[in-house]
């Protein structure tokens, strides 16, 4: 018997938008519930107070600012770092064995869990560098963690910038380099800082590797050598160890507020590159 | 007449595959030399050896020499930057690179370190005026060059190429994606500026090479077949092949 092809469209159909509704539709009940059982507990003070009673009382503000400072420091360090790396197997090498090996290594990298990244961090940086729990050992440690992220969206970002441009570029007499920081990087600009927005969520909700190197001290982090606990570590801590679900849930709501603003700053500066470019 | 490249025995493979075998040919100052052939003929690899753009190929084997004004570009020790400082080059498709008017034709006079805006806005208008894009474009400078047209973009690569203050100008056919219209202006403009530069057009299309080019050149399978004054190849070729492709028994 042959089925009508009209009718499986229509089956197919009905199954995609299904589809789509359950995933956006998990998306909302998270965000919903968080912003129901959190929205409650966030005033003025706790958002620019200490947090005292190990969290029961008071509020984030400590936290607000290490998480800050690791995410934007993190950032500072992996985009050059990454970019260059991407720019370098890009533009500056052939493929050979040795740039295989790179992405091999980048790969794997990237696969690696997060705790795995925190013992070496606690056991390289912490220990072995004597850095003590510090906002310095969480900054390298999740720069390490963020890095293979940066590399390959960058990489693919720069791969898509047409070859015509760049013979452009040369053939208006301008060098390697030149075109690179001319042509190529304003073009895979936009590519580039989806990786950043990427990492920036991935360290912003990172807790293994954030224990495990900058510690989970209730201080302000007024130095790089200080140890300090960011959102989400406090989020956890205050959730797993029952100190105060209320606190908990309005951590995380300022944690996802603060993740929507990064993305609206970011589109914000991707369009004014985009119009400045094209 | 004045000789402004020379090309002696010049050949050019890729891997195993020789694409050009043994070319030698005298290009005139302040004339427009058209390169005509078949596809594969080698007319395109040629040009990208004057300007050194074949540096961006890989496995390229290259013999012979090219001297432009005396300086052998293929064997002394020369930098293909400041080379193309003094060729321009219009590629077939129009690539204009993606901001605006303005700084498309400024990009090359600023890689040359001329940041001055009047210094620049007197390059970009005297090269639209060359290229015969300055009407279209004086009040839409600022608008990004992806929104032309076809024929204006091209028309701007050449504009572009022209910032430069290039003495040579090479064409590699230009006008291959154009509607008539737009390659009678590009075709006008180059009939114009072969008082000031040395000009090579490769183009499939004889006809064109025949409206606008003083001397012609006919190549195929990697060989210059015959070279001469525009007038003696079109109207009495001594080589059969010539006259075959022209009267279009191939192509």
């Amino acid at each position: 018997m042959r089925v009508n092809p009209r009718f499986i469209d229509k089956i197919v159909k009905l199954g995609l938008n299904a589809q789509a509704f359950f995933t956006v539709g998990i998306l909302i009940v998270i965000v919903a519930t968080i912003c129901f059982k959190g929205f409650p507990y966030i005033n003025f003070e706790f958002v620019f107070s200490s947090p005292e009673d190990m969290g029961r009382r008071g509020g984030i503000f400590p936290s607000i600012i290490g998480t800050i400072l690791l995410v934007m420091l993190s950032i500072l360090l992996a985009t050059p770092l990454g970019v260059g790396t991407a720019i370098y197997l890009t533009e500056y090498t052939k493929e050979s064995r040795f740039t295989k090996i790179i992405r091999f290594g980048v790969e794997s990298l990237a696969g690696i869990p997060s705790i795995l990244y925190g013992l070496f961090g606690f056991i390289f940086f912490v220990i072995k560098l004597k850095m003590g729990w510090s906002l310095l050992a969480g900054v390298l440690t999740i720069t390490i963690m963020i890095l293979p992220t940066i590399i390959r969206t960058s990489e693919e970002a720069i791969k898509s910038v047409p070859r015509n441009l760049r013979l452009v570029s040369y053939s208006l007499s301008a060098t390697k380099w030149e075109t690179v920081t001319k042509v190529v990087i304003p073009s895979a600009a936009p590519g580039i800082l989806t990786g950043v927005m990427l990492s920036i969520g991935r360290a912003v909700g990172e807790t293994a590797a954030v224990i495990f190197t900058m510690g989970s001290s209730l201080r302000f982090p007024a130095s790089l050598m200080d140890s300090g606990r960011t959102m989400a570590v406090h989020f956890y801590i205050l959730a797993r160890e029952g100190i105060s679900m209320e606190k908990a849930y309005a951590t995380s709501l300022i944690l996802v507020l603060s993740i929507l603003l990064v993305n609206i700053i970011a589109y914000y500066i991707m369009n004014r590159v985009i119009s400045k470019y094209s | 007449m004045e000789i402004k490249i020379q090309i002696e025995k010049l050949k050019i493979s890729f891997g195993n595959i020789e694409v050009l075998k043994g070319v030698s040919i005298n290009v005139y100052k302040n004339r427009i030399t058209g390169f005509m052939g078949p596809a594969g003929s080698g007319k395109s690899t040629l040009i990208s050896a004057v300007n050194r753009m074949i540096d961006y190929e890989e496995n390229v084997k290259i013999e012979g020499k090219i001297y432009i004004d005396d300086i052998d570009v293929i064997n002394d020790d020369i930098e293909g930057v400041s080379l193309r400082r003094q060729i321009g080059t219009v590629f077939a498709v129009p690539i204009p690179l993606p901001r605006s008017v303005y700084d498309n034709i400024a990009y090359g006079p600023r890689l040359k370190g001329i940041t001055e805006k009047s210094k620049l806005d007197i390059i970009v208008e005297d090269s639209l005026k060359k290229a015969f894009l300055w009407g279209e474009m004086k009040d839409r400078l600022n608008i990004s060059a992806l929104k032309l047209s076809g024929g204006q973009q091209q028309r701007l690569c050449l504009a572009r190429s022209l910032a430069l203050k290039p003495e040579i100008i090479l064409l590699d056919e230009p006008c291959s994606g154009l509607d008539p219209i737009s390659t009678a202006k590009i075709e006008d403009a180059l009939s114009g500026l072969k008082n000031e530069y040395t000009i090579i057009l490769v183009s499939n299309n004889t006809k064109q090479i025949a409206r606008i080019s003083d001397y012609s050149a006919f190549f195929y399978m990697g060989e210059m077949i015959e070279y001469g004054t525009t007038e003696k190849i079109f109207t009495n070729p001594s080589e059969k092949r010539t006259e075959d492709y022209l009267s279009g028994k191939f192509g």
